[in-house]
């Protein structure tokens, strides 16, 4: 294994609200090798989107950013603003979450990627931006269009495109395919895989198809109220999750081979800022006992890169 | 609900019906939004026809012929054997009791001022179902129970007190409150979460086996209409291009769209094969114009043919029906 690109530990994000803090991403770590795909999956609100947003630097006061981010080595949380302006899209980049719609409207696409090739002293000349058109599987012609004339399957390669730009390390994609048709979706997530295959970046996908991300990534991370509770190869943890939420998550999925088959989790996730003692799942467990409704489950190594936040981990 | 299903003989037919938008001078521009769509439900036996198709398909064009929100420009939509536009007061009441919708957004249906009871106790105040509000209550009891909330968590509430997936389910229950034949719903879980997406469908699967009613559902995902439906309709660009019955339509694609729509689904066993780079950019597409099939532009199998003129929806096995020059093997 080479050095990983990015290390995170006890990553935490807060808010402040009028009903007290909300703990919207609670003690997150993972790393990752250059090259290696990492799935983030949850419900609404379990924090996903919220810790890609902490890796860019991002949250935005009441929020505020606990623990440390390693990107190749260096600390992204004590960076300076310039620094932090520099690193962002040249060794870590974006493709947010609706990137169908964070493209300039009035703007043609050449002129989205001479902003962002100007904001790192870059020269955008037509061959380069012809090159990198063409590698997410679009026409020339494109960089003279508007937004508007492209459809959603063009708009997110264009995405794609202003992402690999500038060869990044590590590319974090918040549900970059999920406003698309399938047969689409998967078109565009072949050219995602691709293109970050060439230039070696790794990559943090987030989405909550996990049928979709078990054919995507190496390794998978199940959130679930602001806390990873299970992260590990994305076969092992389909084959044994270890965690009863991703048992029931992977139970909930429905297929095109069996039908009828799937069931539901009942109950709702609780509140950020009115978290019950103990594992934040006990409320919603089939398995729990007196010990999990007081005591913190910390994560346990189960398997090779496997790990599980439950005190009955070994034993499922 | 209780003792045998009720018999629920409404039907609600959409016969070669289509609508065509004009817009510009003089409606110079058209643009037809469905075209020939052929749908029925209900009758004799009740089942769950599902509506399958991509954004701009046409879906909620369907979706809102069949609730007479919209006239059709040709063809016609029928409930008991009457033209929806022709009906007069008592058929157009007894439409729009027995015939009941579902939407897709469970956060903008309701009125964020009102407790969720006002959308409970208005229906049955307008169709004068409950004289007392005792009985309207026992009723509002009994229709929440049977999507699975508890009546005393749910009522008293302000929409926002609830989740995604508790609204949606109050919404289906305020439309079991008029006893409907047939219930529409538009992508009924497209916004819960997954862990609350197969309570509903489980939901809706009990109301057809337990009260009798039929359910068109309405939706994108392939994958949760094969688990609730007992039919398919797959629409693609305004056209109905396949239908049938879900699980040969699933098992044996005839119509190259459909095959590429079953291709694109993952199964969520990661050891069987799905091949992603296979796939790798087709919106570049064939060259053909949709002159005639709509598919004609991204279609593997698309002929010079194929830009003539719409296929017909021909039968090409008993109750299976493509709309293709050139269906795929049954094989």
């Amino acid at each position: 294994m080479s050095a990983p690109v990015i290390e995170v530990a006890g990553l935490s994000v807060r808010y402040r609200t009028a009903k007290g803090p909300a703990l919207a991403v609670d003690d997150v770590g993972f790393a990752l090798s250059p090259g290696e795909r990492l799935g983030l999956v949850g419900e609404s609100g379990s924090g996903k989107s919220t810790t890609v947003l902490a890796l860019m630097r991002m949250i935005k006061p009441p929020g505020a950013i606990d623990g440390r981010i390693l990107l190749e080595g260096r600390d992204v949380l004590a960076l300076s603003e310039e620094e932090l302006r520099r690193a962002r899209f040249a060794r870590m980049s974006l493709v947010p979450q609706g990137a169908m719609s964070s493209l300039n409207p009035v703007l043609r696409i050449r002129s989205q990627f001479a902003d962002l090739f100007a904001a790192h002293g870059e020269r955008a000349d037509g061959h380069r931006i012809a090159a990198l058109l063409a590698r997410v599987g679009l026409p020339a012609g494109v960089a003279d269009r508007h937004p508007h004339e492209l459809s959603g399957g063009m708009k997110q390669r264009v995405c794609i495109a202003l992402a690999i730009a500038l060869t990044p390390a590590v590319i974090l994609a918040d549900e970059p395919t999920s406003a698309l048709d399938v047969v689409v979706q998967k078109q565009v997530l072949a050219t995602l895989g691709r293109v970050q295959q060439e230039i070696g970046a790794a990559i943090v996908l987030i989405g909550h198809d996990m049928a979709l991300m078990a054919h995507f990534v190496d390794r998978i991370g199940v959130m679930y109220a602001g806390r990873l509770v299970e992260t590990g190869p994305v076969k092992a943890v389909f084959r044994a999750p270890r965690h009863p939420y991703t048992r029931m998550l992977i139970g909930a999925l429905p297929s095109l081979t069996e039908r009828r088959a799937f069931q539901g989790i009942p109950g709702v996730p609780p509140s950020l800022t009115d978290r019950p003692p103990g594992c934040p799942f006990q409320t919603r467990c089939p398995a729990a006992e007196a010990r999990c409704r007081t005591e913190a489950p910390p994560a346990r190594t189960v398997g090779p890169g496997h790990e599980a936040a439950c005190h009955f981990a070994e034993a499922a | 609900m209780t003792g045998a299903a009720p018999r629920r003989t409404g039907r609600l037919e959409a016969i070669d019906a289509g609508v065509v938008f004009r817009s510009g001078f003089g409606g110079r521009t058209a643009k037809a939004a469905l075209k020939d769509a052929t749908l029925s439900i209900g009758g004799d036996r009740p089942t769950i026809v599902a509506v399958v198709g991509e954004s701009g398909s046409g879906k909620t064009t369907l979706t809102r012929l069949l609730l007479g929100f919209q006239a059709p420009t040709t063809g016609k939509v029928a409930y008991r054997g009457v033209d929806l536009t022709r009906m007069d007061g008592a058929g157009r009441r007894a439409f729009r009791r027995e015939v009941q919708a579902v939407f897709q957004d469970p956060f903008e249906v309701f009125n964020p001022f009102y407790r969720v009871d006002h959308a409970l106790f208005t229906p049955l105040k307008s169709f004068r179902i409950a004289d007392d509000r005792a009985t309207a209550l026992a009723l509002i009891e009994r229709a929440l129970e049977t999507v699975g909330l508890r009546p005393g968590e749910t009522l008293g509430r302000y929409p926002h007190q609830l989740s995604g997936g508790q609204r949606q389910r109050v919404m289906i229950a305020r439309a079991l409150l008029l006893d409907p034949h047939i219930i529409l719903a538009d992508e009924p879980v497209s916004m819960v979460d997954a862990s609350l997406r197969s309570t509903i469908l489980q939901t809706l699967l009990r109301l057809k086996d337990e009260a009798g009613i039929s359910l068109v559902y309405v939706t994108h995902d392939l994958t949760t209409a094969y688990q609730v439906a007992d039919s398919v309709v797959v629409l693609y660009a305004g056209s109905v291009v396949e239908t049938g019955d879900v699980e040969a339509v699933i098992r044996r694609p005839r119509h190259p769209y459909t095959r590429a729509l079953v291709d694109a689904i993952p199964s969520p066993d990661p050891d069987v094969p799905w091949d992603l780079s296979a796939t790798e950019p087709t919106e570049a597409g064939t060259g053909l114009p949709a002159t005639g099939c709509p598919f004609a532009p991204r279609c593997p199998r698309a002929a010079v043919a194929c830009t003539a003129g719409l296929p017909p929806l021909a039968e090409i096995d008993p109750g299976r029906r493509v709309r293709c020059l050139f269906p795929m093997e049954a094989a």
